[in-house]
């Protein structure tokens, strides 16, 4: 996008145009995102090489070695090889492992899966960004929305006291139920900021403290599974539920009765794939906010108010409308993101649900500078990130809290990218600097 | 009638009032029962004890100095019906200035004693008891607030407290854990077992204070050095306390086995402790608490009344003026930044060493962002600060106690009262508070 922006600037003075930039000007908006990653990715093996669990090393013994400083160094080599397996443990378990081609499938499918929700969220986050707005509470938007997704898709049928509602009415009921919670979720702390002054930061935060407790009490109050000894809710009605793409029949005996759809059935389990149309409608999503930011007048309106809110009012726009709607499309995008891990994977929705989303799609934004197509990538290597972690904790002992400190060292090299253009000696760009609404007041 | 901040806090006043008249209301008449022989919600009594500290010692079941039963239907009333008065006096009168705050402060306490008054009725609670956890509670609270006005008062936003803090509370226990081990072996020496064993504690907290120092100093060089936004840079400390926290305690702390058991001790100021109501409320704790003390009326008098502390408002409010006669502002930042740090480490230590002693994931549950609130509730002044940090805490404290009584609110909402008292009170509070000029505002010559 900042492309976009300075591309006709430098048409009108083609001497001074820089070659590099106009043959290949995505690779030059990328090359610092690309070597923050690397450089984060260094600095977590290094944290590995230090703190193997003891029980992948040799012990310590003092008769062996002569002090804690000599067992260090003697055990190099085999911390040299924990530390790679670390990282092929997290490429297998992203990507499959490539000796054994049954398990690509699942792996891939694993991460575009674990992406889903990262570029709904991502997109949500990306939308604030814009705004100028810093929107911490994907996370409790995320909750929301899965449950007024979930209670829709549980409960429809039962509240007008028919044994079902046909897929084309009730789906849409859900998919709509999930957005519109995740929305009002969104729009309080944008109404909050636009007329009160409360910053964002700090009002999403208790925001999703709050989510956070209605689903406790609604989960375990009365939208409970009675006959379930999890803390859940029982499963969605099947014409509720998003299809899988390429998939075994669901057993009935293990989701409550309950037959899901799937476009394509099969009966090989390197064909039992969890992957669903969420990621299609991620897509979708990713096409519709990029036409809304880059070729409505809203989406205009919301990049003025982000970057000069002075010059936005002097121009007439709605500021406080503004600020309102794209904390509502935040929160909407947000929910779907809860409600597509709903209607699409889990069914149900248990006490432990998301897991730090939120700070993971601000991750996920600032890799992306916002942009809604960058969105895509940078989804897809923090599901990948994700889904390895997991295997790589199994076959390493390596605590997956890894990838949080990988995550916020990314974001550090992001936001301070002259720390990798020093490393690396890479000339300053101009503009594209990432800066907020900063004041606490209005 | 146009809608201001001052009639749309009356009118929430008075709209939490009413809820409350009524769920009260229907609370107790469903209380009513065969057994009880009460026969109307008239005749509900709360009584409120103030225990007698001095005798308690000795004997538990010493006659309390004063037993106030209170009729809780009637006294509820009274309380709602007064709010519906103000809330309807600003609505009519809407006061420019001043009268927002106090009205809000007076809803949410009166609101707390009511809910309180509701869950003991026909029971008793231990009036004391309730207030000194109320100061226990707002201890990191208080002192997260300190460390927020030591940063923005010298022109940096700090949003990366509950990082700080987290940290601090991860590598202060492992500090106290390790260096336990370190002096006394496997088991603690027998003189040790029963009493408590200063020194590892003391280490502990130094390496927490040390910890939020360094923490801060990411900040600081984040935010100073490569003028990243400062939300930005809180957020990135937040996420990797996170990380560092989680890593280091799945992978170190949950196999170390350390020989101490205990953290810091309650410390009773002698017979100061012994007065009744008084006592418990502010002599009997423990040494964090008092320290929290110390460090609000020191900060107050260090920021107002010391060259450090004029110097450090200037750079905040007008970096340009102060860098003219002579300041540099940058170094004075990154020293603040800094010493901000220090105190929201001694925030953590507070965590897993004297609230609790141990170290859970995430433990700061958020107080980092509410001290941030109740730094803006007391308008960047220590000692407004510290009110705020009570009234958060008490939704703390109020939300622990009902735990005993047999409460028709269902825990949950209890539970979030924390974190809607922060949301309500920076809705209706912060329009009239005015931050530092230059706080968040890279300063460039």
């Amino acid at each position: 996008m900042a492309n976009e922006q300075q591309a006709p600037a430098e048409t009108k003075k083609p001497a001074e145009a820089k070659p590099t930039k106009r043959s290949l000007p995505w690779l030059s908006e990328a090359i610092v995102p690309l070597l923050a990653i690397l450089t984060a990715v260094l600095i977590g093996a290094v944290i590995v090489f230090i703190s193997i669990p003891s029980n992948k090393l040799p012990a310590f013994d003092l008769s062996l070695y002569g002090s804690r400083s000599d067992w260090f160094f003697s055990t190099l080599p085999e911390r040299l090889r924990v530390t790679l397996s670390a990282f092929t443990g997290l490429f297998s378990g992203a990507f499959g492992d490539w000796s054994k081609p049954s398990t690509i499938p699942g792996a891939i499918s694993n991460t575009l899966v674990e992406s889903t929700p990262y570029i709904l969220a991502g997109l949500a986050v990306a939308v604030t960004f814009k705004a100028g707005l810093f929107n911490v509470g994907a996370e409790g938007q995320l909750l929301m929305g899965a449950l007024g997704s979930v209670a829709v898709a549980a409960f429809m049928p039962q509240w007008f006291g028919v044994a079902s509602i046909p897929a084309i009415i009730h789906l849409p009921a859900a998919l709509l139920a999930g957005v519109l919670a995740g929305a009002m979720w969104g729009i309080i702390p944008g109404y909050l900021r636009a007329k009160t002054g409360a910053h964002e930061v700090i009002t999403t935060i208790m925001l999703n403290y709050i989510a956070l407790q209605i689903m406790d009490y609604l989960i375990n109050g009365v939208m409970k599974d009675k006959s379930a000894t999890l803390q859940r809710t029982p499963f969605i009605h099947e014409n509720a539920a998003l299809p899988r793409i390429i998939s075994k029949a669901t057993d009935p005996s293990l989701t409550g009765g309950q037959a899901y759809p799937r476009l394509f059935t099969t009966t090989s389990s390197t064909w039992d794939l969890r992957i669903h149309m969420g990621i299609i409608i991620a897509f979708v999503m990713v096409g519709f906010i990029w036409w809304l930011m880059n070729r409505t007048p809203k989406g205009f309106e919301i990049k003025t108010v982000g970057e000069n809110p002075e010059a936005a009012r002097y121009a007439g726009m709605n500021i406080t409308g503004t600020v309102v709607g794209a904390m509502g499309i935040s929160g909407a995008l947000a929910g779907l993101a809860g409600t597509s891990q709903v209607v699409g994977l889990e069914y149900n929705l248990k006490a432990v649900f998301s897991s730090g989303l939120g700070f993971d799609s601000l991750a996920i934004a600032l890799l992306a500078k916002s942009n809604p197509i960058a969105i895509v990538p940078a989804a897809l290597f923090w599901g990948a990130l994700r889904t390895g972690a997991g295997a790589m904790q199994i076959n390493t002992g390596i605590s997956i809290n890894l990838i949080n400190i990988i995550q916020a060292l990314v974001i550090m090299f992001i936001a301070a990218d002259q720390i990798v253009r020093w490393i690396y000696r890479i000339k300053q760009a101009e503009g594209g600097k990432i800066t907020f609404n900063r004041s606490w007041g209005k | 009638m146009k809608f201001t901040r001052a009639r749309g806090v009356g009118l929430l006043g008075i709209f939490i009032a009413i809820v409350l008249i009524f769920a009260v209301n229907n609370s107790l008449g469903n209380k009513i029962t065969e057994k009880s022989k009460i026969q109307s919600i008239w005749d509900f009594t709360s009584t409120i004890r103030i225990p007698d500290s001095a005798n308690m010692k000795v004997d538990p079941k010493a006659p309390p100095v004063a037993a106030i039963e209170l009729p809780t239907m009637i006294t509820i009333s009274l309380i709602c019906g007064a709010l519906v008065i103000a809330g309807g006096t600003l609505i009519a009168k809407n006061p420019e200035r001043g009268w927002v705050a106090p009205y809000m402060s007076s809803v949410i306490a009166l609101g707390f004693f009511s809910i309180l008054l509701w869950a003991v009725a026909n029971n008793s609670v231990d009036l004391s008891d309730t207030l000194s956890r109320v100061v226990r509670l707002g201890t990191p609270i208080a002192i997260g607030a300190l460390a927020g006005i030591v940063c923005e008062r010298s022109g940096v936003v700090n949003i990366g407290i509950e990082g700080m803090m987290l940290t601090a509370a991860c590598f202060g226990y492992a500090a106290a854990a390790i260096s336990a081990r370190a002096i006394y072996g496997d088991a603690l020496p027998e003189s040790a077992v029963r009493g408590v064993v200063w020194m590892p504690l003391i280490i502990g907290i130094l390496g927490a204070i040390v910890t939020g120092g360094m923490m801060a100093a990411l900040h600081a060089w984040l935010s100073i050095r490569f003028k990243v936004d400062q939300v930005i840079s809180g957020t990135v400390i937040n996420i990797m306390a996170v990380g560092i926290t989680g890593f280091t305690r799945t992978n170190f702390l949950l196999k170390f086995e350390s020989p101490l058991r205990t953290g810091l001790p309650q410390m009773p100021l002698g017979p100061l402790a012994d007065i009744p109501l008084l006592g418990p409320i502010l002599f009997d704790h423990k040494p964090i608490t008092y320290l929290m003390i110390l460090m609000v009326f020191g900060l107050n008098f260090f920021l107002f009344r010391t060259v450090w502390g004029l110097r450090t408002r200037a750079i905040g409010e007008h970096p340009k003026a102060a860098d003219t006669v002579g300041i540099n502002v940058n170094r004075m930042r990154y020293r603040n930044v800094i010493i901000g740090g220090m105190i929201a480490g001694v925030a953590g230590a507070w965590f897993s060493l004297e609230g609790s002693f141990g170290f859970d994931d995430g433990m700061t549950s958020g107080q980092g962002f509410i001290s941030l609130a109740a730094m803006i509730f007391g308008k960047w002044n220590p000692i407004g600060a510290f009110g705020g940090s009570l009234l958060f805490s008490s939704a703390d404290a109020l939300q622990l106690k009902v735990q005993a009584y047999s409460f028709d609110l269902p825990s949950q909402f209890m539970q979030m009262l924390p974190y809607v008292v922060t949301l309500i009170v920076l809705a209706g509070v912060i329009g009239r508070a005015r931050p530092p000029a230059a706080s968040g505002k890279v300063y460039e010559k």
